[in-house]
């Protein structure tokens, strides 16, 4: 048994992955990122993402390579994340979450009647993205925009965009269709390119 | 002929599916005359960007 940190140049079954200081780094600072968001509790997410990868050390020499062992990891995160937040009642059952989400009003204030952007809300070009990324206040409207969608459009966009989530392991993982799924991403980018062309790129930002 | 909100439902779905011939045809027709949609689709690909930059950001 190598210590983490020790070379691992061969690494190609999860142990040695999960002993791989930079994999594991990039790993735990995603969940942690995932966890905070949705459950809005720095110190409750700290204590999921703990749990969901001393899980995963339990169990690391069942699973054959990175993606495998991140699908697997997010998957009993999300879960300690229900758990957490049932607890709180703040979730009382993750079915009824597609409810109030599929009345969603962000459609008919961006789009007219015959499905044209109104006028005041076309997207504008917003030049090079480096230069946003360069600036730390970018990334504090950024994590306001993302914390703003509503949970259920937040929880796949997350999963989608930046764990990296295919869609059938989404759909799988939050048991909802694929209509459904490529219905609440269109929303949720929908919103948060609204969000950040209002804070950030357009009239009303600084 | 696409609306822009059929437009843009067709940009968004192409980042989590290949597009059918049809549907990229129609998608490129509707872009072509549409500046709208094509801000929508760079700045689609710009919020998947930074979603991963953030994810990864250490804080």
């Amino acid at each position: 048994m190598r210590l983490p940190g020790t070379d691992n140049s061969e690494a190609v079954n999860s142990e040695a992955t999960l002993a791989d200081p930079v994999f594991l780094g990039e790993l735990r600072s995603q969940m942690l990122k995932f966890a905070t968001l949705q459950m809005g509790d720095a110190h409750a997410a700290e204590d999921a993402v703990q749990e969901a990868l001393i899980g995963a050390l339990k169990n690391a020499n069942s699973f054959g390579g990175r993606a495998a062992l991140k699908t697997w990891v997010f998957a009993i995160l999300k879960n300690k994340i229900a758990d957490a937040l049932r607890q709180k009642q703040r979730l009382v059952n993750a079915s009824t979450l597609l409810g109030p989400e599929d009345e969603d009003e962000i459609l008919p204030t961006l789009f007219d009647r015959v499905g044209h952007w109104n006028p005041e809300e076309a997207p504008t070009g917003w030049g090079n993205p480096e230069a946003a990324f360069r600036e730390g206040q970018f990334w504090v409207v950024f994590e306001a925009c993302l914390s703003g969608l509503p949970a259920q459009q937040g929880r796949v966009f997350m999963m989608r965009e930046f764990v990296e989530l295919d869609t059938g392991e989404i759909c799988a993982t939050v048991g909802i269709s694929v209509s459904n799924l490529h219905v609440l991403l269109h929303r949720a980018r929908l919103r948060l390119r609204d969000c950040l062309e209002t804070n950030w790129y357009g009239k009303g930002a600084r | 002929m696409l609306n822009c909100q059929a437009a843009t439902r067709l940009v968004s779905e192409g980042r989590e599916r290949p597009l059918t011939l049809k549907e990229r045809g129609l998608l490129r027709m509707h872009l072509l005359i549409c500046k709208a949609c094509g801000n929508f689709e760079k700045q689609v690909d710009v919020i998947g960007l930074a979603a991963k930059r953030y994810a990864k950001r250490k804080d």
